[in-house]
């Protein structure tokens, strides 16, 4: 494309069919503790 | 639903419910303007004079395929998965607990949430007989899970490190029998860390938070002890051997800002300067009237730190001086699945916290307060109404949320500090909110610079 660069493309959509297992870390306990970011957490399963 | 947004002269799209983020030229994003109410003749007019008919009509070619792709303005498809809780993530299993060792603190910091470590309670600290019927309930409470996490938590965990060694060690054991691979980490302020307690939570903990705010000033200020003086000259060079000892890895230096200041980027870059790569420092979230408290007038003062900090992390990293932020960090590629993003830090449901009594509550923020008590490790009894109640807390239940294209970033943002501001906790924080979309915002432009 030449006026539209896409860094990123349907993830969430796809993580739907894969996602929900539960394992991955608690948000809260990484280093937050007050204020929630979710999206800075990784998949166990990558 | 999408959001757009130029920063530092980048267009950037965000497409919220399918997760696609672009980078748009000029007139590709000025005909979104305009995209869902006209036709191309429309639009070629509105823009007429800016950019030529053929810039148009190739722009707009272009969105259209992206919006045929499920890229651009992608329906909402996951409220009806929301609302019926379904999700295996939303199970009633427990995966983490946080346990508060020490309700009792060496220092005094004026923003403490736990009221200066006690939690409005008694100065107490944690039997390890309360912290092994608190790995036992966890094991119990974990269903199918395999990973389970434990954070020990205060006051000051090092003020009963004797308990915290005894717990480890029983989790391990028990773990290996249930097998469960448990994860530890311990928050601490790092006043009475020694040789002995480093080597052994290096030995043993995946993660550790060192609390520290910044420059000597910031941190003295808020951070300080019983007799009032401040902490910095001492644990700063404590803080930096425990970095180096993990070779600036699996752990943080954690601070938190306030309205004294407010020129908060300073205090991060100079914890990069001295030589921190892992950071974490966030807004205090304060009752009005304290007087260091976050106000709506300060939004634009501290979004503009947050510019300026992020235009900072991209020159160093490109000059092989980077660090992490932890606020700034998204995997856009490989993060959370879409079940964790709708059901949010997993407090109350997941993750709750342990008292030095075996009182539990949904999270650290909740201690204390009786009408959220959900029962007690030695009784293995749970209050399933009140961890019914913050399972069902996800962005869908939250009207604010549900309409923030920010939603999946944040998953609903922090149960606790929209009770303590609202007095219900699926009535978000507004200023925590505005500060994250601000953050998400400045993240996404580091994406863009990678």
């Amino acid at each position: 494309m030449k006026h539209i660069k896409t860094i990123n493309g349907s993830t969430l959509k796809d993580s739907m069919k894969t996602g929900g297992c539960g394992e991955c870390q608690t948000s809260c306990q990484s280093a937050c503790k007050t204020s929630c970011t979710v999206a800075n957490q990784s998949c166990q399963k990558n | 639903m999408i959001h757009k947004f130029t920063l530092f002269g980048t267009n950037i799209v965000v497409d919220t419910n399918s997760g696609a983020v672009h980078v748009f030229d000029d007139v590709a994003y000025d005909i979104l303007d305009y995209y869902k109410e006209y036709n191309k003749e429309g639009i070629e007019d509105k823009l007429r004079g800016k950019y030529s008919k053929q810039q148009v009509e190739e722009a707009l070619e272009e969105i259209s395929a992206l919006e045929k792709d499920g890229l651009l303005y992608s329906k909402d498809t996951y409220d009806e998965y929301a609302l019926k809780g379904h999700l295996s993530a939303w199970s009633k299993n427990i995966k983490a607990l946080c346990l508060h060792v020490s309700h009792d603190c060496n220092l005094r910091c004026k923003y403490c949430f736990a009221s200066t470590g006690n939690f409005g309670g008694e100065r107490t600290v944690m039997t390890p007989e309360i912290g092994k019927r608190s790995i036992d309930f966890l094991i119990k409470e974990s269903g199918n899970r395999r990973n389970l996490e434990i954070d020990f938590f205060g006051g000051e965990p090092l003020l009963n490190f004797s308990t915290v060694v005894e717990v480890v060690e029983y989790a391990k054991k028990r773990g290996e029998e249930a097998g469960k691979r448990f994860k530890f980490t311990i928050t601490t302020n790092a006043l009475l860390l020694n040789e002995e307690i480093k080597n052994y939570i290096n030995a043993n903990m995946h993660n550790v938070v060192l609390s520290i705010d910044g420059r000597k000033e910031t941190n003295d200020r808020m951070r300080y002890r019983v007799d009032g003086s401040g902490t910095y000259e001492d644990i700063m060079p404590v803080i930096k051997s425990v970095a180096e000892s993990r070779n600036q890895d699996n752990y943080y230096v954690r601070g938190t800002y306030t309205r004294h200041n407010l020129d908060f980027s300073r205090d991060v870059l100079h914890l990069a300067d001295e030589g921190f790569k892992q950071i974490s420092v966030e807004p205090v979230v304060a009752a009005k009237g304290t007087g260091y408290d976050l106000r709506e007038e300060d939004l634009d003062v501290l979004y503009k730190e947050y510019e300026r900090l992020a235009e900072e992390y991209v020159n160093r990293r490109e000059k092989g001086r980077g660090f992490n932020f932890f606020h700034f960090m998204i995997d856009l590629g490989q993060g959370p699945c879409l079940s964790k993003r709708l059901g949010g830090c997993g407090s109350g449901h997941e993750y709750m916290a342990v008292t030095p009594e075996g009182d539990i509550y949904p999270c650290h923020q909740f201690v204390g307060m009786k009408e959220f008590k959900m029962g007690n490790v030695r009784e293995g009894f749970l209050n399933r109404e009140i961890q019914e109640l913050f399972k069902r807390s996800n962005v869908y239940a939250k009207q604010d949320c549900r309409e923030c294209w920010a939603k999946f970033y944040c998953s609903g943002g922090c149960a606790a500090n929209a009770y303590q501001f609202n007095g219900d906790i699926n009535v978000p924080y507004k200023i925590g909110c505005a500060l994250e979309k601000k953050r998400v915002e400045c993240a996404l432009w580091i994406k863009t610079r990678e």
